[in-house]
Parts: C-alpha cells; structure tokens; sequence
C-alpha cells in the first residue's frame, strides 16, 4: 500500500487523465484517480475542473471512496455552488442508510459544505439526526448545529435546532451531552445576550454527572462550559469544586487545566476562613507541578498559566520553587518562563537558592536567557530586601566576566538597585566606570549616564566621562541624548564652577542642532531654568525622587482577574484578552471573576471593583494600582520611544519632573536671558490650565457661569495612544462639588463598552465618587460625555508636580493610562473666608521664607471686577486698601485638605501687571495657587 | 476551536492540509511555512501569532503538524490533540515519517475527518478506530449489531474498550518504569531531585474485567494500619508519598478521590495506566563527584567518581557518563578503571561507557584536556556531568502490592490470571554541575 506515487505525478496534460479516469468503469482505476486527485489537492493544485466528475464517483457501497469524494467536495463546493446540488440528493439518501456510520458521515460532510442551496436541503436530515436512536449520529448531528449556526444563524434559530440542542444535554449518552455542550457554548459566544446554555443548578448537576462518564475532550469542553457557569452562593460553588476535584488527576493535562479554571474562578467565591479553601489552595499545587512534566509545547502553555496563577494566588505555590529550575536541556521557551516564574516566588525564605541558580543561568549560551537571567538578578535584589547587597556582588562578578552583554544588562539593573536603595551601594560605581567603553546598546548607556550623573559630586572625573559621550552626540539615540542632558545640568548643579563650558555647549548641541522636539524641548527648559533661578533649578533637577516599587511586571489586576477566566485558553497564553487577538464578534464576551462573597469581604461593593477582589487583599504581590502606575510613570527613562511628541504637553511620562516645575519659573520670570538663536513655542509660557486649550485648539464647553471657572477640554488620551480610545477633558467645580468632565470618543473600528476608571494615590486625594458610567456600549465614531464627579477622600501621595493626577481607564479592549494636571482652584472650598483678625495673626504668624511673590502680566481689569471674578472662583477678598494709589487686595482661601492659603494682590490702575503675594504654612502649593490665579484672572 | 491542521515535511511542502473552518483560508498554510519552518532563528515558541491567526505546532522527527485557529481556543487541549494525533498515526503505521504520511494519507485523512469535527477533538481511542476505520473500505457490509457495537463503543462510556475479546490464556504484563532526576551542585549537594514513573500495563483479558491495582501508597497505608498499630510502624517505613499522580481515562477519578483506591476497566493491549512523581526519600543511584582543575590557559585536568548506591546484588546496565569538554579542546588524554571511555570531538564531550556496575561499587576516571589558546573573552560555560544507567528497581521505592481482576460474566477468576511484574529505573535528567 503506498500511496506516496499520487503525489509525484506533475506532468502536462494530468487533468484530462485524470478526467478519463474518473470515468473509468472499473473500480479500482476511479479510486485510484480520486486519490491522484486528492494528492494533488493537499499540495494546492487546483483539480475543481474536475468537479462533475468526482462528484458522479459518489453513489458508490465502497466507503473510503465515499470519504475522498466528500472530502474534495468539502473542499471545492464554495467554488461550484451550482455543481455542488448534484451532490444533494446523495447526501439526503445517505442519511436515511441503515448504517448509523454513513448516516452520521453525511450528516457531518454536509455541514461543511458550505453553499446556502445545500443548507437548505440539509435541514430535515438534520433534524432527523438530532433525534436519531443511534448515540453516534445524533453527536454528530450535534456539531453540525454549529456547523449551520456558523453559515446561516438565522435559519438555525427558525428552524429550532436550538431548542433540540438544549434537549440534547439531557441524553443519556456522555458524548452527546460533551458535543451538545460545545456546540451551544461556541454558538451562545456569538450572541452574548440571548440565555442560551441557561445553566441552572439542575443543569449543572447533569454536566457533572456526565464529566464523569465522557471521553477526554468532552470533560474540557464540559468544563470550560461550567467555568461560565456562576454559581448562587458559596456552597453552591463548593459543592461544584468538590466534584470538579478529581479531574485534577486526569493524564490529559487540558482536563486538568480547565478544572484549574474552574476552582480558580469559584474559589473567589468561597471564605477565605473556611476549612475547605485552605484544602483547596493545597489540592491545586500537585498538579500543577505535575503539569511540568508534560511535553515542552504543553510545559509551555502550562508555565504560562502559572505565572498567572502565581499573580493570583501566590500562596498556592510558594513551597514549589525548586520544580521551576531550569534544566540544561528544556527548550528555550520553557526556559525564559521558567525564570519569570522563579522571580515571581523569589522571597527571603527562598533567596540564597534562587541566586544561586540565577548565577548558572547567566553563564548560559543563549542570549535572551543571559539577559534575562541577569535582569532577574537585579529583580531580586529589589524585592528582597536581605538579598540586595549578595546581589549586587554576583552582578560585580559579572561584570568581570567582560561579556559585553552580561556587562550591559548588569549595569542597568544595577541603576534600578540605586533606585530601591540610594546611597547604599555607590561604592560600586568606580567598578561600573571601568566598563564605559564597552557600552554599545542604548539603554545600557542611558543608565550609565544617569548614574554618572546622578552621583557626580562621587566621581572625580565626571565631567570627563561624561565630557567622552558628547563628541558623538548625534549619533546616539533619543535615550542616551536626554540622559546625557539631565546628567551633564545635574553635574553642572553640582560642581558649577568646572563644568561651565560643557553644559553650554551640550545646552547647544540640544537647542540648536537637534531635530528632536523632545530634546530641544527639554534644553531650553533647562537653559531657562539655569539663567532665570539656579536655585529653583537646583530644586528642580536635584529633587529626590520617589522609591521605585518591588514588583514591576505585574498585570495589572482587572485583566489579571479577566485572564484568570481564560487559563488554558489562548488569552492565557497571550496574557491578553481575546478581544486583543479574534476578530469579530466573539472576541467581546467580556469575562470577569465572580465578586466575593465571603464572610469578611462582603462589604466590598461590586461597582467599584467590577472584576472581582480588589488588589488591597493581596498586598504582597498585587499592589495597588496606584503603584504599578506610579512606578511606570515615575521611571526615569525619557520619552516614550513612539508617539507624536509633545501631543500632550505636560504629561508627556518621563518628563514630568521638569516641566512640572520648569514651566512655572518661566512665565514668572521677566528677567532671563533670551533664548539664543532658536525660536520658542509661543504658548509654551502660557498659564497651564489655557495653554492646553490653545495647543489644541478644541473647542470645548465653556464653563457654567454658578461655578469656578472651568477651562476647556484638552486631550488627555490620543487615540493612538489608547487603541482607538480618545480622552478629553476637563475639571470643574460647581456648588461644592468636583467634576470630571470627559469626552469619549471611540476612533477605533469596533465597539467599545466595560468602562472602568481609576486613579492613582495623589496629592490631594482625589479619587472617583462613583463609577464611570457610560450606559450603551460607543460605537465606532461615536463620542459620549461624561460628567465624573469626584471627592477628595482618597488615598494621598505627595505627586511631582503637585497637582498631577495619574488615571487609568479600562475598556474591554485594554488597559490606558495618562496624566493630567488639574487646576488647583477646583479644590478651593466655599468657605475659605477668614476674619479679618484671624487674617493678619496669621499673616504675621506665617514666617516670612513662606512669601512666594508673582507677576501677573496683562489683565486690564480693575480691583471691583478682580475681586469679584475671584470670588466665583472661591478666592475670597476681606479687605481692599488704597495706599499710593495702587489697591492692595487682602484675599484668603482654603484647599479642600484644609491649608488656608493668604494673598495679597497689588493692582496699580492702568498697568496691566499685578504683583501677587502669597502666603501658607505649606509653600509647596504657592505656584499653583498662583497658577489658578493666573486661569481664572484672564478667563 | 481548531479551524485546520497541515502537515509538513522539513522544508515545507504540505503533506496534509485539512481545513474545517472558513475563516482559515488556504494563505495560512503559506504563512506557517514562511514564519515558522523558513525563519531564520530557532523557534522562540511553539504558538505563534501570525496576522491574527494562531498557529501551535509539534514536531515529530523532521516533520510539523501545525493546528490553526482564528479563536481562543483552549491551548492545552490543542497541543493534547496534536500528540494524540501522533500517537494514533504511531499506532497505524508506525513512525511518522514523510514516507509514512504519504504513504497512508488517504488513511490519515480518513482519522482527521473521524478525530475531528468542526474542529471539536472526538474519540481518538486507538482501541475503538481501529474497529471501523480499517483502510479495508467495506465496512458496509456488517451486520447490524456489529454497527450498533461500534457506535455504542465509540460514544459510550467505556470507549477504550470493545465488548466480546477473548483470551485463552489471560495474562497481564506491569511495567514499572521510572526516570530518576538530579540535579546537584559540584559540592554534592542535591539541588532538586524527582523521581517520575509510569505504570505501563499490557493486558490480554478476556470479556470486560474489573481491575483493582494497589500500592505502597503512603496514605492508602497509613489508613489501613490504624487497625493494627503493630503494623503501621512496620509497614509505614516501605510506604512512600506520592507527590501528584494522574491516570488513564479509564481510571475512576471519583473513586479515587474519595477512596484513594485505582479502579477501572483497561483497554486492550497496551496503555500507560497512571503517572506519577515523587520528591521525598528518593534513592540515588549513582552519585558522580567531579573535580576539574584549569591548569594555565591551555590545559585542563578533569577526575570523576561514581558511586553506585543500592544493594551489592543487583547489577546497573548500560552506564553512560558524559563529561562536557570546551569548543577549544585540541586533544584529550583519558585514563579509566573500568569500562570504555573516548573523547568525542563532534559532541564536544569525553563518553565513558560502562556495560554493567554491582551497586556499592566505585569507579573513577582521570582525564588531561589541551586547549588551544583563544582569544574569546567569554569563558567556558562548563555545562553539567549528565549521566545516563538503567537499575532494576523502582528508585522512589515504589511496589506493587496486588493487581485484582473480576470479571463476573466471564468464567475465569482472579487466581487463574497470569501476572507478572517488572520494575525499571532509568535515568531522567541526571547532572551533576562542575
């Protein structure tokens, strides 16, 4: 028997043998040909010319002959509809035959073949299937009901199939029962509304009892049915736990992992106080360690999962970290997860192993594993707090290796190090120059640099070493350009007197010969920061920065809890949610966990948490969103490599710290020095709150005249930024209370709806007072408003610049985050009137280093008309005196954190420019003080 | 759920395309080929992502089965589709090899359009197909209740099994086969080690009997013994603890959950029964102590031992040790007590073969490496000392303790079975790092 001579057959003319012998009258000739045809089918010829033929080889007794024609009519009936009705009437016959086996390959080859004369035809055979005595048709007549939805759903709902699958659950054949349930899960996944698998605690009950009893495949897709299912209470969903359990010691690791689906998205259901979850939480990890000695592809898929399970429940496996060790010989693509894994149970129980083994891997062969092992070193070192300076000496070790990858790799984590621990490990440094020269990628440079910089006043030949990168200048990367910038006015701040003549000419090389906006951008801030203040700029530049986090490649929770829904399935893999990689509609079945129940927890409410526990129950390894955020926002890594630049002019992430502080200087600033020869944006000096208005040019709602002032919406979110998902917005106060005023805009192609909205810890605590509630899902084109209002008991956290808000916004597509900065006069309370008395005992009482003074340039207004806009905006005026014909303005106002901020307002008749002085016992908030002023006074 | 399947040889050509949903189009086999078997670099997963169509692929010798879909479909049960699928062609025509697949395509067409429907994996029993797709084409001509028997067989409960086998002589074969693993650090501390063993169970029974296997499973004992206290400290020291364990389909998984015991009703012929791992009390076989001392740039002295652990009268087989050398070796000078050993250049390792070692025995050898000096900075990885052996015991300590058949129906009873048992233990991954 070989069969192999159908596929070598390539000379001219073998469509018209082929054709002669289709014809042929004997038997064996036609097989023969129709395997000549299939042959020449599977490596892409097209044979559909010789569709009547094969066709007419049909009507025979000899079954495998009947199989490779319905597997070339399968295949070329689209192209030939009008052939293919030659075939029907075989196909009906055939499903009347006593053969239960002919009867379902009918069955099953007709509803492939996907031509809209055939489906009609096939209707009453299938329906004659469905009800069939023998088990094997009608679980083939099951699948086919999808097979139909899947070319003409209508005709399936008005024919009733539907109704006949539902029946078809209750067989009393398992297999039946598996096929039923798949087909009406993959059909229910295409119309998320309709009630379709109606699973009812009754229902339930028979696809438990019939996961016992069916073959391996119907179990996963009877679990993947019962993972949808949302059980009543806690005991309804431990009893399902307790007989989904056994699955677990199923040799078919697909079994094993939809039970894990199961227990993981039930279990949220259960007390954490009850004897059976901790039983639970110890039945899980044996399998999953099991899992690991699959085969590497499945390995693979399972490691996958883990490390979701891990970000979940890290409790289940962290007596496991041995079993995740990489082995010499396991696949590159086990090895890599392997090792994200090991980070991820890194603790100090387990540390002195896990660096051990670290230590091996960095002196592996491939590449990617190196770095990674490497990086994972570092990783370590942040978490870990014991382990920090054992780590750091392994990756001194490396360095000495001089392999130039490992060295790279080493001395960019060790930057993130001095970020977790600053002025600990700097004796290191002098190690890390040595190894300068050999730096050739990017990011290795950058974080050199931004060591060099940052501890300048250590390093004798600073300006030297940092004096070598600029003769290159242009040739390196955006990266290393800012870096280089920050680190050479860092230096300049630190040592003035000998490095002059360097900052002028990197201030040069940045302003004017640079075609990168960010860069030139980022030099004339500095440039005017050093000539208007250096003092400021010392403030500005030198300011410590915040801690970065432990845990840096956490998913984030929402999507965390949606792909906890999805293990074992693609989106576990992908670590994305399916809409990120299925087209049409079955991608936007949104899952989520079930809300929490139990005995402690009940009093969280689902609104503000839609998808199941909020990250506060696991502080060890979920942090609050806010971290996360914070931690993306606060690297110190320059611009984002893509995007327009500057479309968001002060939220732009890494620059934050300089504009923040930066812009503010310059506009109150009339003495600096002009800016040599290149032009500056005209609005960059324009106050903050209007000058995102006019870079825009929006045309936004003007605000209500009852309220503070309200600036027009800006863009917060590009759409290219968001998938599709434009932001703009703006804040508002009205009758006490704040708003968010949003504008959404889906600019993507499909529908957006699950909208979410959080905010990272701020300065003020501002944070949602309910949530975002877009009511119909957007559709494309569509743009919807919403009015947020929000309330200032969040949780607080000083944020630079002050009044910067970091938000994420979730849809069902992703997960978006920006930063805005909000102007401070929505936080002005109503009743910031202060007695007179109090007025000047407070003045007087108010230390002096406290006054911060402010031009206010070009307002024509009197005082009646200052004091009076002022006042709508909660500035409060207590006293007016004339002295030498200026008006002096007594004015007071309170932040919604209760610091009471006294001003006294200097207006002279016919000059259009106000000297404002400010005074409060927190001076940090004087600039935005002034800056709200500045808003409300020319709007 | 899964939209086609191709089979491809090493360089690409299709040998089998079988698409079972529309929105696989027939470009995706052309975008596996390029992506994947025509990149460039080593596979960095084996799902791949191409213009939103997902591709999982396994390879088997030089040859890929790749399954496409455009949905999120269950990964796991993918890849368990695919090896399944290798082992149900493995058991009709041998190894699957290009050869082989073209030689029998029209018959693997036949078990993708019977394993697979609408993408939905189905009975993919060896034991139930081969009842009707037989590649003999005139299945029609079978009575009645031969067809009911082979419908109720492949959709019923007991699917791995067809009513009516009989068997003269009724015998069954337990192979206990276990892969010690070890990884130990060069001061001959145990880094990790697992033991993963495999019940293999050949049965030739007649009717449809009802097997009941027993072992020395640590709590299965421990809940005994509380009758008899005596017992349980004697019994309890040749108890082991399994770590995890999973079965054949076969296997009762309520029951077992429940009560712990391993009862079902095995497929004819051969099939893995149950999987199973342990980590604890594990016995070593061999224990491998390295010294590798670098003498000057151009020269490096290696010795090792091995010492085999377990009674002075059974007998190891087929002893391998392999001890990795540099890229830059020039020439190698070895030195053993026993056995073979041979520098081989191609492998960049010394092989030192050992046809048979009684266990408490010891063996060394010495070995003088030259190098050629180099200027790569990078040093020498020094990959781990591997070794390979096979022992005639189970190394987790594992015994079978009874294996019962009833077959109520059937006239022959538990006693007239003839069993046999056979323990096996080979090495898994067992390193030793220098």
């Amino acid at each position: 028997m070989t069969d192999s001579k159908y596929f070598t057959t390539t000379k001219k003319g073998e469509i018209f043998e082929l054709k002669a012998e289709l014809n042929s009258d004997k038997k064996e000739k036609k097989k023969e040909a129709v395997k000549k045809v299939i042959a020449s089918m599977t490596v892409g010829k097209d044979v559909s010319a010789l569709f009547p033929d094969v066709v007419n080889c049909m009507q025979t007794d000899n079954l495998e002959l009947k199989k490779l024609v319905y597997l070339y009519l399968m295949n070329y009936a689209k192209s030939q509809p009008d052939m293919a009705i030659m075939a029907v009437n075989t196909f009906v016959k055939d499903c009347e035959d006593p053969n239960p086996l002919i009867r379902a390959l009918a069955v099953r080859t007709m509803g492939c073949i996907r031509v809209d004369k055939i489906t009609e035809y096939l209707c009453e055979p299938l329906r004659k299937c469905l009800k069939d005595e023998d088990p094997y048709v009608r679980k083939t007549a099951a699948v086919c009901v999808a097979k139909l939805h899947d070319i003409n759903a209508q005709l399936v709902e008005d024919q009733g199939f539907l109704d006949t699958l539902k029946d078809l659950i209750s067989d009393s054949n398992p297999m039946v029962v598996a096929n039923a349930v798949a087909a009406l899960s993959e059909i229910a996944e295409s119309h998320p509304s309709s009630n379709l698998l109606d699973l009812n605690p009754q229902s339930i009950n028979k696809l438990l009892t019939a996961l016992n009893e069916c073959t391996e495949w119907g179990q996963i897709f009877i679990l993947d049915c019962l993972a949808n299912y949302m059980p009543k209470d806690d005991r309804e969903a431990q009893s399902i736990c307790e007989r989904v359990t056994p699955r677990l010691s199923h040799a078919n690791s697909a079994v094993v992992l939809s039970a894990v689906k199961v227990l993981m998205k039930f279990m949220e259901m259960l007390s954490k106080d009850l004897d059976y979850y901790s039983t639970l939480l110890k039945k899980l990890a044996p399998p999953l360690v099991t899992l690991l000695s699959a085969e590497p592809e499945l390995q693979y898929v399972a490691l996958r999962n883990i490390n979701l399970i891990v970000q979940k429940r890290p409790e289940i496996l962290k007596h496991e970290m041995k079993v995740f060790f990489v082995k010499y010989n396991d696949p590159i693509y086990v090895k890599l997860e392997k090792l994200d894994i090991m980070i991820r149970l890194a603790s100090q129980a387990n540390i002195a192993q896990v660096l051990a083994e670290l230590k091996e891997y960095a002196t592996e062969v491939d590449v990617d594993f190196v770095r990674k092992a490497v990086r994972a070193i570092g990783r370590c070192a942040i978490k870990v707090e014991q382990s920090a300076e054992r780590c750091v000496s392994t990756l001194l070790d490396l360095i000495q290796t001089k392999v130039n990858y490992v060295v790279q790799e080493a001395i960019v984590v060790i930057k993130d190090i001095f970020r977790k621990y600053p002025n600990k490990y700097e004796s290191v440094i002098a190690t890390l120059c040595e190894n300068l020269d050999s730096l050739d990628e990017p990011e290795a440079r950058a974080a050199m640099i931004w060591i060099v910089g940052e501890y300048a006043e250590r390093i004798d030949n600073a300006d030297e070493l940092l004096e070598s990168f600029l003769e290159g200048f242009h040739d390196e990367s955006t990266q290393v350009q800012l870096q280089l910038l920050t680190a050479i006015v860092k230096l300049f701040l630190k040592k003035p007197t000998e490095t002059q003549e360097l900052v002028q000419q990197v201030l040069s090389l940045a302003t004017q010969d640079s075609d990168n906006p960010d860069l030139r951008d980022r030099g004339y801030i500095y440039w005017r920061l050093l000539s208007t203040d250096p003092v400021a700029a010392k403030e500005v530049v030198l300011a410590e920065k915040p801690l970065i986090s432990e845990e840096t490649d956490l998913i984030e929770p929402t999507l965390l809890d949606e792909l906890i829904c999805y293990i074992g399935t693609l989106a576990s893999v992908y670590h994305k949610p399916p809409s990120a990689f299925v087209e049409g509609s079955r991608g936007v079945v949104h899952k989520s966990l079930p809300p929490r129940t139990g005995s402690s927890e009940s009093a969280e409410s689902p609104e503000t948490a839609p998808t199941g526990a909020p990250p506060s129950e696991q502080p060890a390894v979920i942090p609050a969103q806010g971290d996360l955020l914070g931690d993306l926002l606060n690297l110190d890594l320059g611009p984002p490599v893509s995007g327009p630049p500057l479309t968001t002019a002060p939220v732009q992430m890494g620059a934050v710290d300089l504009l923040g502080g930066g812009l503010d200087s310059l506009m109150g600033g009339a003495n600096f020095a002009a800016p040599p020869a290149g032009t500056m944006p005209a609005n960059l000096g324009a106050p903050l709150g209007g000058g995102l208005g006019d870079l825009f040019d929006l045309a936004g709602g003007v605000g209500t005249l009852s309220g503070s002032y309200v600036a027009p919406k800006a863009v917060w979110l590009p759409a290219m930024k968001a998938k599709g998902l434009e932001i703009s917005g703006t804040f508002s106060r009205q009758v006490g209370s704040i708003s968010m005023d949003l504008l959404l805009t889906n600019k993507a192609l499909q529908v957006m709806s699950d909208f979410a909205i959080q905010f990272n810890r701020n300065s003020f605590g501002l944070a949602p007072a309910a949530p975002l509630q877009v009511h119909a899902p957007l559709s494309p084109n569509q743009t919807v408003e919403i009015s947020l209002p929000l309330n200032t008991v969040g949780s607080v956290m000083k944020m630079d610049p002050l009044n910067n808000l970091q938000v994420a916004v979730k849809n069902n597509i992703d997960v978006f985050y920006f930063s805005t900065l909000y102007p401070l006069h929505i936080l002005f309370v109503e009743d910031g009137k202060m007695e007179r008395q109090m007025f000047l005992a407070t003045w007087k009482d108010i230390p002096n280093e406290n006054e911060a003074q402010f031009q206010i340039k070009d307002c024509p207004l009197n005082a009646e008309a200052v004091s009076s806009k002022l006042q709508g905006s909660n500035i409060f005026t207590i006293a007016k005196r004339n002295v030498e014909g200026q008006d002096m303005l007594y004015q007071s106002l309170k932040l919604t954190n209760g610091i009471w901020v006294l001003a006294e307002l200097r207006v002279q008749p016919g000059n259009p420019t106000f000297t404002l002085s400010l005074k409060c016992r927190a001076p940090e908030v004087s600039q935005h003080v002034y800056q709200a002023y500045e808003t409300i006074l020319k709007n | 759920m899964i939209g086609g399947l191709f089979i491809y040889n090493h360089k690409g050509e299709v040998l089998i395309s079988r698409v079972y949903r529309d929105d696989i189009g027939r470009n995706a086999v052309d975008a596996f080929r390029v992506n994947v078997i025509h990149a460039r670099q080593q596979v960095r997963s084996p799902v791949t992502n191409i213009a939103r169509t997902s591709f999982f692929h396994v390879k088997r010798s030089n040859i890929w089965l790749a399954a496409v879909t455009k949905q999120n479909v269950n990964a796991a049960m993918v890849f368990e589709f695919l090896y399944k699928m290798c082992d149900v062609m493995a058991a009709y025509f041998g190894k699957i090899s290009e050869e082989n697949i073209k030689n029998n395509f029209v018959l693997i067409y036949e078990l993708l359009d019977e394993i697979l429907d609408f993408g939905y994996p189905q009975n993919s029993e060896t034991g139930a197909l081969k009842t009707f797709i037989t590649q003999q084409g005139i299945k029609s001509q079978l009575t009645k209740e031969e067809q009911s028997q082979i419908t109720s067989q492949v959709t019923g409960q007991i699917g791995w099994r067809r009513e009516g086998i009989k068997y003269r002589r009724n015998e069954l074969f337990l192979d206990v086969l276990e892969s010690v693993n070890l990884l130990m650090s060069p001061q001959g501390q145990v880094l990790s080690a697992h033991v993963s063993g495999r019940v293999v169970m050949k049965s030739y029974l007649s009717g449809m009997p009802e097997c009941k296997f027993g072992m020395n499973d640590k709590i299965v004992i421990e809940k005994q013994g509380k009758g008899t206290a005596d017992e349980t400290g004697k019994s309890g020291k040749q108890s082991i603890a399994i770590d995890d364990c999973t079965f054949h389909q076969c296997v009762r998984l309520s029951k077992f959950d429940s009560e712990r015991s391993i009862s079902f009703i095995p497929p004819d012929g051969e099939f893995e029964l149950m999987r199973y791992r342990t980590t604890k009390d594990i016995i070593l076989p061999f224990r491998v102590i390295p010294l590798v001392r670098e003498v000057g740039r151009t020269k490096l002295e290696v010795k090792v031992v091995i010492k085999s652990n377990f009674k002075p009268s059974l007998l190891a087989q087929k002893i391998e040790v392999r001890i990795p050398t540099p890229l830059n070796t020039s020439g190698v000078q070895v030195i053993c007590m026993k056995g073979k050993a041979k520098y081989k250049a191609s492998e960049n390792a010394i092989v030192w073969k050992i046809k048979r070692m009684a266990g408490m025995k010891e063996s060394q050898i010495s070995a003088e490496i030259e190098l050629l000096p180099t200027n790569d900075k990078k040093k020498w990885a020094r990959p781990p000392i591997s070794m390979n052996f096979e022992v005639p015991f189970a190394p987790s300590g594992l015994k079978v303790r009874y294996l019962k058949v009833f077959e109520p129906k059937l006239n022959y009873s538990d006693h007239d079975v003839i069993k046999w048992v056979r323990y096996i233990g080979r090495s898994g991954i067992y390193e030793t790092r220098c």
